[in-house]
């Protein structure tokens, strides 16, 4: 009992590290750190999606930077405009710029498309 | 007139109460919330989505802790005899009180701490954490030695342990290493809430055995080989399977295939749930006049629907198609709702009877309340995995209508979800009144001394 407990709890410790410590592609600017922030103090989350994660009001963002007839513009006018359900948040033009330079870098860093994952047979799936 | 009995309720119990006011008003606030999927824009300036969703799943969160907490702090001083310290359960108590009216304030004062699921502004972690700290040392203090404990007493010590580490893990994104990249951060939130679910269900389910085991006077089954195996096969879940939640993120291939190998080992799980099927109808048959072990027996069907469905979107194919979708707000309702708060709700009716007064006068109304409540839940559900499928279909399809557009054709589900809501919000009330009732009962109900017999453990 107490040896098995003792062997999940280290594998556990030990897998954690290893998480924490995983190579990422990202280089990452003060503005995008910045955009993350107004991101959460907005709680953007609630309504909207990054890798599918976040409330189901509003669509997945992760792409959106990159999406044929949507980028920069798109995204400044909807933050400041509002939608039938979305309130229009007023950002100052640094922080509509930072947010959408976070954006853009959750565009690059990967795709959410699940179109574009490819099903192998047993089971896993290939893509970013 | 007659005098009314010394009544000091014990600080157990205050969790117990805090934990039911806040079930009700997180079902409130996720009956506004769904109006706003039927309604678009409805109380836009006045509670809008982003205000509402961390009101709802904030207050749910602390419905699961404080009940969780209130219930394995009476059954471990149940079973040794006395609580370690009222004092600090009362400190606890009130850490807990302050904290859920500060984070529920700022939430209505649009103050975020933007993360998604569970989130608030971080300062207010530190209470919320210290009264966890508090938990933790009176259940060790009451449970006094590790030796020849059964399986619950386990239980409850890997969720108590367990959330204080994986509660700290949770904030790591505060630190720069962590917040300058989307994928590491968001791969460490994720890891750190499947554990945090982990740890809940821990001391629930440790909670609902040790139950059992009060109903069924049969101290076996909690101290047997393979309770022992379950336990350390859910702890390994616990540890290493929530990378189901980031499987389109990029990351290590190898971390998503530990957990896709870790997931199918639910599906032992779900193997002796079928096998035991027929001593399980067996024994509900017995019990089945006790009010506790209904909700027992409704916990453990949704433990099967909702094993099944766990085990489905932990296949990356199947989870690519239910990614994204109120299929999986179908599995979150379910686990919470049916799973975790119908084993909870065992839990309060057996601590809160003979509170003054037995809970026997009540017994009927609380049944049609447990029935409605599963009924209306299985509506719920079924509303939400339509919704999903219809979802998921917009998703994978090459000729996507606008986003608006889809969501406007899923409305008629929608309304359905909402109104079953409404209905199992209902219920729910049906089911709290009488044992909210029953301790206001204490404080009110003018009989002789010798009729009233107070039993604060």
């Amino acid at each position: 009992m107490k040896i098995v407990l003792a062997s999940l709890v280290f594998l556990f410790l030990m897998y954690s590290a290893f998480i924490y410590q995983q190579p990422v592609k990202e280089e990452t600017m003060p503005e995008v750190v910045r955009g993350k922030m107004i991101w959460q103090e907005k709680n953007c989350t609630a309504c909207h999606q990054l890798y599918g994660l976040g409330g189901f009001l509003g669509p997945d963002l992760t792409n959106v930077y990159s999406q044929e007839g949507k980028g920069a513009p798109y995204i400044k006018a909807f933050v400041q405009g509002g939608t039938a359900t979305m309130p229009a948040f007023n950002l100052s033009e640094d922080e509509l710029n930072c947010l959408v330079a976070f954006l853009k870098h959750t565009d690059e860093s990967g795709s959410a498309d699940p179109r574009k994952f490819k099903i192998r047979h047993d089971g896993t799936i290939a893509g970013n | 007139m007659e005098q009314l009995p010394e009544t000091n309720l014990p600080a157990t119990k205050k969790i117990i109460l805090t934990a039911l006011a806040l079930l009700l008003l997180g079902m409130f606030f996720g009956i506004l919330g769904s109006l706003q999927y039927v309604v678009p824009g409805i109380l836009k300036t006045q509670l809008s989505f982003e205000k509402i969703r961390p009101l709802h799943v904030s207050s749910v969160v602390f419905w699961i802790m404080l009940a969780a907490s209130g219930g394995v702090l009476t059954y471990a001083g149940e079973r040794s005899g006395k609580l370690f310290s009222r004092l600090l359960a009362k400190i606890q108590w009130l850490l807990f009180l302050f904290s859920v009216v500060a984070i529920l304030t700022s939430y209505m004062l649009g103050i975020f701490g933007g993360r998604e699921y569970w989130e608030f502004p971080p300062l207010l972690a530190i209470p919320v954490w210290l009264g966890w700290l508090l938990f933790t040392i009176n259940l060790v203090g009451t449970i006094r030695t590790f030796k020849q404990q059964p399986v619950y007493v386990w239980m409850w010590l890997t969720g108590a342990f367990g959330f204080l580490f994986i509660f700290s893990e949770s904030y790591l994104w505060m630190l720069p290493f962590f917040q300058k990249s989307i994928v590491r951060d968001m791969t460490v939130q994720w890891k750190s809430y499947g554990s945090m679910v982990g740890c809940w269900n821990m001391l629930v389910y440790g909670s609902g055995i040790y139950l059992m085991e009060k109903i069924s006077k049969d101290p076996t089954p909690a101290r047997s080989r393979m309770a022992f195996a379950l336990y350390f096969l859910s702890l390994t879940n616990l540890m290493f399977n929530w990378s189901h939640h980031i499987y389109t993120l990029p990351i290590l291939p190898a971390i998503k295939h530990i957990g896709y190998l870790i997931s199918m080992s639910e599906l032992y799980i779900l193997g002796r749930i079928i096998y035991k099927w027929k001593s399980s109808v067996k024994e509900a048959r017995k019990f089945e006049y006790q009010l506790p072990y209904r909700f027992l027996i409704a916990a453990d069907v949704w433990v099967f629907l909702n094993l099944i469905l766990a085990i489905l979107m932990s296949i990356p194919a199947v989870n690519l198609y239910t990614h994204g979708t109120h299929i999986t707000v179908a599995h979150v309702m379910g686990t919470t709702i049916g799973i975790n708060s119908m084993l909870l709700m065992a839990v309060v009716t057996d601590v809160l009877d003979n509170t003054c007064r037995s809970l026997y006068i009540y017994q009927k109304k609380i049944t049609q309340g447990l029935v409605t409540a599963n009924l209306s839940l299985f509506v719920f559900l079924g509303a939400l995995l339509m919704a999903g499928i219809k979802r998921s279909q917009w998703q994978m399809s090459d000729h996507r209508v606008p986003f608006g557009e889809m969501m406007h054709n899923l409305i008629p589900y929608f309304i359905l979800f909402s109104m079953a809501g409404i209905v199992l919000f209902g219920a729910f009330c049906v089911m709290v009144y009488p044992l909210v009732k029953n301790v206001w009962a204490c404080y009110t109900v003018r009989q002789p001394q010798s009729t009233v017999t107070p039993s604060f453990n």
